[in-house]
This record gives structure tokens, C-alpha cells and sequence, in this order.
């Protein structure tokens, strides 16, 4: 499944990540998150100036995805959760994203605050929604939901909170 | 995080007497007062609220991290201020007028409409995503009908393509007209209000001709557009391509050489090309840095590769840039409009694959399996390949992009809206820092934030 590294990826990510091309030949990069900081940095290092979008992916009830492997690795174990990272370079006009893959049991992930500052509110919105914490985060709060809010609305197992559509028939609400 | 909900637990108990203060409080959302800041926290505060990691673009010389906390004091402006185009409150510590530190406290108008977007199918996906920037809709719709039609894998009739990129130039002239309202309202010219408004109605009354709403669309949807042009069309977009440049040379004489507005825009909320990029900053904002940064000319979608424009760009980064240059966007997008009348090809407005596009009214009168394809296609939706993309267009405000995760049914499992003003406000600090509380109006408008995008 490990696709044709292209020749224009950044010097210096860490080995043994993981690579594909997606929908539309966009390459995708699978860190672990112990390199996910380092891989993240490789690449602003390498021309990628701007961190377009950061955003988490809940995969509860779609488990079943599969994941490549690295270079001389298992192929990855799919989580619960991903966090997902588009990168843009404006001097190469080109676009990578990076996928890391998140346990339930300890959602913790590097931020990368530090590498990008404009990751900040977007890193607070993946932590109010999903409930994921971004270890080095300078303001780690709630940024959409109000502060005493419970959950995190966008975990697949937070209802949608939907009221039924009420029929002549039925019995009304009061 | 848990002492404010005690508190606001116990201001409820407290035999019935509200504490209003309590009971609003975001707590750790909000700015806090210099005692409860660490030293380190302030220091990066003061250079922008924004936390710019320490020696990564700012001068920390002309901060002034000391200031006694008893000289400054920390006001809210918003959610419910006029200026602030929607509920954006903004908490601000000032010193006299000067403006110390700035944040902005976000989620008044947030609906969970990601939430949302997974429990609508695909064919119902637009109408939801189009109420979240609801001064460009189409836009909205654009970059969800890309990523869904990515995932699908279906290549557009080129009049589909034509019909889009029409739709959206039209549309970037209308939400940059309303913005030169704002703005102009914002400043204090009312003039200018009515007459940004009096244009938008033209574009308004050709898109209810066109889409049969003035706003929130459901136009453009996966697979095409809901419907092909009226007739007369391209007369009604050349009446309003002509009286829109003629207007803006209006514009001009009333805003661009008056010397009170200058006064009030020139070196107004400036911020760096690098404090741009890194603050992740894309449209308007970045370009009036001077980084020639377009999606439309740098990552060509539709087809903006077969048309002729100029990127606008600008020098100082301030408030004056960001107006000049969406003047000069609508004359380029004016530009682009003319290109699209004349080369618009014939043929069909959305693709014809049965498993995408219902079949047409009239088939349904006369053919019973049209009236079930019908029926299902807008009960069941059509089911779409397991995968992800992310696919991002230009809009007004800059990149809106769309992050989709399939699972192979007819819902998207993940959809991710990446929203332009929701990133561009986190520059707002920067612009903020050292000007005076009477421009921060001026400041926040020049952002353009559309609030229902920003909390979505």
C-alpha cells in the first residue's frame, strides 16, 4: 500500500514514516506520534510554510480503515482517534497532510504551536470537540462550546441531539 | 476550569439571586487580569495575545510587559457590540486608549453545524455548509461540491465548471461590496453604507433570478449546479459588470483620496508578512502583506487557468491595504466575470451520471423508474467511495477548505469546514497591539470575519 515516496518531500523527517496518495495523488504522510513533532518540523523546515488546516477525525464506528506501513515497520495500528495536518507550501505550490494516529486511552499529541503559532486556535477547537490534548499548547481551553459545557460534541458517541418530528398522530409534547 | 463552575453552581443556589457576571463567564476562555497571568504568559500576551513563540517574529523591545496592573484596565467589546459584524467579543486591556492585549472570546453563534453536516446525506450537505458564511454562500457550497465530487471521482461538463466560476466572481464582488459597506459604516461614513448596499442588491436580484434565493443558495451542488442559467443572463451580468465599475470610481472619489479616511485606515492595523504566514493568515489579509498568494492563480481550481486577472497585492500590511485592495479585487473579479460571458460553452450544467444527478422534471411526469430514481436520490442520497480529501478554493475571505472523510455511505462521516475567518482572527491581536481602542473597530472590520463561519 506504501506508496512512491516523491522526490520533493523534506529533507530530514524522521524514518520509517508511513506515505500514501489519497484521493486527487494527495500524499499523505502516517508519523506515529513520537515523530509526528519532529515530522512537522522537517517539513517547515522544508519549504512548507503554512499550516493550512489542523483538525481530529473520530473514527469510533468506522474502524476498519487501513493504514501503511513504513519503511522496515508493522503497518500502523488504526486509533480511535486521527489528527489530521494540511501543510501548504507557497514557493513549490504543493499541498501534504499528515495523519497521526491517536489512542483513546491516552489522547494526548504534540502541538505544534512551537513550529506554527497559527495553529493555535485550531488545535483549541480539535481539543473543545474531540477531547484531544495538544501537549505544549500555551492556552489549552474550550473555544466553540461555553466553558462548564460536559463532552466533547464531536466524538461519534456524543448525540446529535435530534427532536423527532412530531405527527398529527403522535402524542405532543405536553 | 472547575472553580468558575462551582461558582456558578453556588451563584445559582444562593436562594435565587443571580449573578449575571457569573452566570456568562467562559472563564479560562476569557482574558485574564495581569494576577492571574504568569509572567512568561503576559510577555507573550503583550506581543500579541496570539502567543507568538518568544524570538519567533516579534521585537520584544518596544513591548511594555511591565505596566502596573492598577494603570490598565480590561473592557469587553461584544458579543452584542454593532461593530463587531456579529457576536465576536473581544477582550481587551488597555492602557488610556492604548490597547494592551487583545482576545477573542468565540462560540456565541456556534451551532454544531459539522455535527450536522454527518447526519445530512451528501445531496443535503450543501444547504448546510452554505449557512455557515452566509455573505459568500456560493463559495461554501463550491468547495463541499469539490471535495464530494473529488471523492467521487466524476469530471464536470465544462459548462458545470463555467457556471461555477461565474457564480463565484459574482459572488466575491458581492461580499467585497458588502464589506466596503461595513467598513465604510464602521469609519463612519454612512454614505458609504448605503451605497455598498444599494450595489449588492443588483448582484442579490441576479442570483434570486438565477438560484431563486437571495442568500443560502443550495445552488451549487455535487455533480453541477441545481439548475442552468436563465435566459438573458449575460445581459443582466453585463448591466452589472458596467454599473459596478462605474461605481467604483464612485468609490474612489469618496473614499480612497478623502483625508479623513486615509487619516483613519493608513498605518492602522499593520502586521508583517511573516507574522501573516505564520499566524497561518490567507486572503485579503496575507495579500495585503505583499505575498502574491491566490488559490485561484497559484493552485488553479475550476477553470482559472483559461482566464485573464491580475492578484492584487499590497506593500504595508495596514488597514488602507486591506480596503485598496479589495477595491481592486472586485475590478479584477469584474475582469474575470466579462472573460466568463464570452467564453461560456455550451452543453450541459451537471454531469450526467445516473448514480449523481436525478433525472429531469420532465421524465418524472411521464416514467415511473425516473420517479423512483427521483425519489431515491433525495431520500437515500447516493453513496460515495471511502476515502478522504481535503480540496480548498479562494473565497472572499480567503482559503476555505474542506476536510472530508468518507466511509462508503451516502453521509460524509467527517466533514471539516477549515474557515477562513476563523484562522484570520487570530491576527486580530497583532493588528491590535499598540493602536488605540477607536480604531479597533476600523481593525476588526478590515479582517472581513463572518461570525457564522468563525464558530460554525
Amino acid at each position: 500500500m506504501t506508496a512512491e515516496a516523491p522526490r520533493w518531500l523534506p529533507e530530514g523527517l524522521p524514518p520509517g514514516i508511513a506515505l500514501s496518495t489519497s484521493t486527487l495523488d494527495q500524499v499523505v504522510l502516517f508519523p506515529d506520534r513520537g515523530s509526528y513533532h519532529a515530522a512537522v518540523a522537517a517539513c517547515a523546515a522544508g519549504g512548507f510554510e503554512i499550516l493550512a488546516d489542523l483538525c481530529a477525525v473520530d473514527y469510533l464506528t468506522h474502524p476498519g480503515r487501513s493504514l501503511p506501513a513504513g519503511e522496515g515497520n508493522e503497518p500502523l495500528v488504526p486509533e480511535r482517534f486521527e489528527v489530521v495536518a494540511n501543510l501548504l507550501s507557497m514557493a513549490a505550490r504543493r499541498r501534504l497532510r499528515l495523519r497521526v494516529q491517536v489512542p483513546e486511552s491516552d489522547p494526548v499529541v504534540d502541538s505544534l504551536w512551537d513550529v506554527y503559532p497559527g495553529a493555535e486556535a485550531m488545535e483549541r477547537e480539535a481539543y473543545d470537540l474531540f477531547g484531544i490534548v495538544f501537549a505544549g499548547h500555551p492556552d489549552l481551553t474550550r473555544i466553540l462550546m461555553p466553558e462548564e459545557w460536559e463532552g466533547h460534541p464531536l466524538r461519534k458517541d456524543y448525540g446529535v441531539g435530534r427532536v423527532p418530528v412530531q405527527f398529527k398522530e403522535a402524542p405532543g409534547p405536553r | 476550569m472547575s472553580d468558575v463552575t462551582t461558582l456558578g453552581v453556588s451563584a445559582r443556589a444562593e436562594g435565587g439571586r443571580r449573578d449575571l457576571s457569573r452566570e456568562t463567564s467562559e472563564g479560562a476562555q476569557e482574558l485574564a487580569s495581569r494576577r492571574r497571568t504568569s509572567e512568561g504568559e503576559v510577555r507573550r500576551e503583550v506581543g500579541s495575545v496570539l502567543r507568538i513563540p518568544e524570538g519567533r517574529v516579534l521585537d520584544s523591545s518596544d513591548i511594555a510587559s511591565e505596566v502596573p496592573e492598577d494603570q490598565t484596565m480590561i473592557i469587553n467589546m461584544g458579543p452584542q457590540h454593532p461593530s463587531t459584524h456579529g457576536v465576536l467579543r473581544l477582550m481587551m486591556e488597555l492602557d488610556g486608549e492604548t490597547v494592551l492585549r487583545t482576545k477573542p472570546v468565540i462560540g456565541y453563534l456556534h451551532t454544531g453545524m459539522e455535527k450536522t453536516g454527518e447526519e445530512l446525506t451528501y445531496v443535503q450537505g450543501a444547504t448546510n455548509v452554505t449557512r455557515m458564511d452566509y455573505l459568500s454562500p456560493l463559495t461554501n457550497e463550491l468547495v463541499f461540491s469539490l471535495a464530494v465530487e473529488a471523492l467521487l471521482g466524476v469530471e464536470l461538463p465544462p459548462r458545470a465548471v463555467w457556471v461555477r466560476m461565474l457564480l463565484s466572481e459574482l459572488q466575491r464582488i458581492s461580499s467585497h461590496l458588502m464589506w466596503l459597506a461595513t467598513n465604510g459604516m464602521d469609519v463612519g461614513s454612512t454614505t458609504m453604507m448605503i451605497f455598498g448596499f444599494r450595489e449588492r442588491e443588483m448582484l442579490l436580484a441576479f442570483f434570486e433570478k438565477t438560484t431563486g434565493l437571495r442568500m443560502n443558495h443550495n445552488f451549487i451542488r455535487p455533480g453541477g449546479t441545481a439548475a442552468d442559467l436563465p435566459g438573458g443572463w449575460d445581459d443582466d451580468v453585463s448591466v452589472i459588470c458596467d454599473t459596478v465599475l462605474a461605481r467604483l470610481g464612485d468609490y474612489d472619489e469618496l473614499l480612497t483620496g478623502q483625508p479623513i479616511f486615509r487619516e483613519r485606515m493608513e498605518g492602522v492595523g499593520s502586521i508583517t508578512a511573516e507574522e501573516a504566514i505564520a499566524l497561518s493568515a490567507t486572503g485579503p489579509v496575507l495579500r495585503s502583506t505583499g505575498v502574491p498568494w491566490d488559490l485561484r492563480r497559484s493552485m488553479p481550481y475550476l477553470a482559472y487557468d483559461q482566464v485573464d486577472f491580475d492578484v492584487i497585492v499590497g506593500t504595508y500590511g495596514d488597514n488602507f491595504d486591506r480596503y485598496a485592495l479589495r477595491l481592486n479585487e472586485v475590478r479584477e473579479s469584474v475582469k474575470i466575470v466579462r472573460q466568463v460571458v464570452e467564453k461560456m460553452p455550451d452543453g450541459d450544467y451537471r454531469v450526467q451520471d445516473k448514480k449523481v444527478t436525478p433525472p429531469p422534471r420532465a421524465r418524472i411526469d411521464e416514467s415511473m423508474e425516473a420517479l423512483i430514481h427521483h425519489f431515491k436520490i433525495f431520500t437515500e442520497g447516493f453513496k460515495v467511495p471511502a476515502g478522504e480529501v481535503y480540496q480548498a478554493v479562494e473565497s472572499p475571505r480567503g482559503e476555505i477548505g474542506c476536510y472530508m472523510v468518507s466511509d462508503g455511505s451516502s453521509k460524509p462521516y467527517r466533514m471539516h469546514i477549515r474557515a477562513p475567518s476563523f484562522v484570520n482572527l487570530q491576527s486580530l491581536p497583532v493588528m491590535m497591539r499598540g493602536g488605540l481602542v477607536a480604531d479597533a473597530v476600523a481593525t476588526i472590520s478590515s479582517i472581513d470575519p463572518v461570525m457564522g463561519e468563525v464558530d460554525r
